[in-house]
């Protein structure tokens, strides 16, 4: 495969580590990142509002039992994790895992299927997979960053929230340093749901890229190991950006 | 890492994404995830007074059987009872119309006797007038003296 992409290992690597862009300076668009996430996120989505439209309270189908599967394990983080009236938390937390999870899942294809197809169709680059564009994951944990904010004020109103800004942890006197501690902490947490999301998603891309360097007759013996033990974090990673969403806002929602 | 406008194309569909599923995916499974719950809980419900309902036939057909045992004893009670009485009642017929036969006869025999009373005492009597005619036979004659002989007869 090696051969076909490129004439240097660089170039391969490079290749598939470019987005297909449009646009000048911050005003670019990553658009293979733009329409693949799209595309996905509504047929995910548009398949569980398909199957809960039709959703019997009867003996269900295999396709709603595994739907119902998923809800029922994203429901009951939302109910173990988050206390009082959970509202949007539950649909965002089950977005953020059926969104994650496909987008991530597109990293089990054969690195060079989708930029192949896309060649083919005239298109030289195309990066397949959304999670491993920063501008996706931080666009997720920014939204989910606000989010905070809203549920903060929207529990405490926002004398409460400053309140707790400026006291917590050490007290009155030290407000500087509490609310520098509070900027830090606030900051970190959408940092690190992006940069865990990313660094693992581009770090298993990059390994598969690697693998795909080998000759086509080993490539199998680390390719499907890899693969494998790849939809474990694939699934575990979609599972963590949805739990630490919860419990960023529950801990939101309560007072400290 | 380069970071540019596609951070808010991203947000953007994630916004869509979110509203989309609180609309349309969250409610309808929480629906029927609860009509379900409801169902269970009333088919468990159900099963439950169905087995009191159960327990409570056996307790009432195991009355019913005590009594229709009871009630059987009872009538065996009676009919043994019933069964002495009419032995008892056969006996005192029975025994009555001994008495009665034996009275019979009795009072058969007693007749037998005065009728072999009487025709011994007619014999006697006979014996007497015949000894008495043959002691007496020259000098009493049949006729003259039988106011006489009647007399004894009846004395006798």
């Amino acid at each position: 495969m090696s051969e076909s992409a490129g004439n240097s290992t660089s170039e391969y690597i490079h290749h598939h580590l470019t987005n297909l862009q449009d646009g000048h300076g911050f005003w670019t668009f990553n658009l293979d990142t733009i329409i693949t996430s799209a595309l996905l996120g509504l047929m995910v989505v548009g398949l569980f509002a398909w199957v809960a439209r039709k959703a019997t309270s009867g003996v269900p189908g295999k396709l709603q039992a595994a739907v119902e599967m998923i809800f029922e394990m994203v429901q009951s983080q939302v109910r173990d994790t988050f206390h009082g009236e959970s509202g949007a938390v539950g649909p965002l937390a089950l977005t953020i895992f059926l969104w994650v999870f496909v987008l991530n899942a597109v990293d089990l294809l054969p690195v060079d299927l989708v930029p192949m197809i896309m060649g083919a169709l005239g298109v030289h680059h195309w990066k397949p997979v959304p999670t491993t564009d920063p501008n996706h994951t931080f666009a997720m944990s920014l939204t989910v960053f606000f989010l905070i904010f809203f549920y903060n004020i929207k529990a405490k109103k926002f004398g409460g929230f400053m309140h707790e800004v400026l006291t917590v942890p050490f007290g009155p006197k030290m407000a500087p340093f509490n609310l520098l501690f509070r900027i830090i902490e606030d900051v970190a947490k959408p940092v690190s749901l992006a940069l865990r999301l990313f660094g693992n998603m581009y770090a298993g891309e990059m390994v598969f890229i690697l693998i795909a360097l080998l000759p086509f007759y080993l490539q199998w013996i680390l390719g499907a190991p890899w693969a494998i033990f790849h939809i474990l974090i694939i699934t575990l990673q979609a599972f963590i950006f949805m739990i630490l969403t919860i419990i960023y806002l529950s801990m939101a929602h309560e007072s400290h | 890492m380069n970071i540019n406008a596609t951070i808010i194309g991203q947000a953007i569909t994630f916004a869509i994404l979110i509203w989309f599923t609180m609309k349309f995916v969250w409610p309808p499974l929480v629906a029927a995830l609860e009509e379900r719950a409801r169902k269970i809980a009333d088919g468990l419900a159900a099963a439950e007074r169905g087995k009191q309902d159960l327990v409570q036939a056996e307790r009432r057909s195991e009355e019913a059987l005590n009594e229709a045992k009871a009630k059987a004893a009872e009538i065996i009670a009676l009919s043994e009872k019933r069964r002495s009485e009419i032995i008892e009642e056969a006996r005192l017929e029975a025994k009555a119309e001994a008495d009665r036969v034996i009275a019979q006869s009795k009072a058969e025999v007693e007749q037998e006797v005065m009728r072999a009373k009487e025709s011994l005492r007619d014999r006697v009597a006979d014996l007497a007038v015949a000894g008495a005619e043959k002691i007496l036979r020259r000098e009493i004659n049949a006729q003259a003296h039988s106011e006489l002989l009647a007399s004894i007869r009846t004395e006798l």
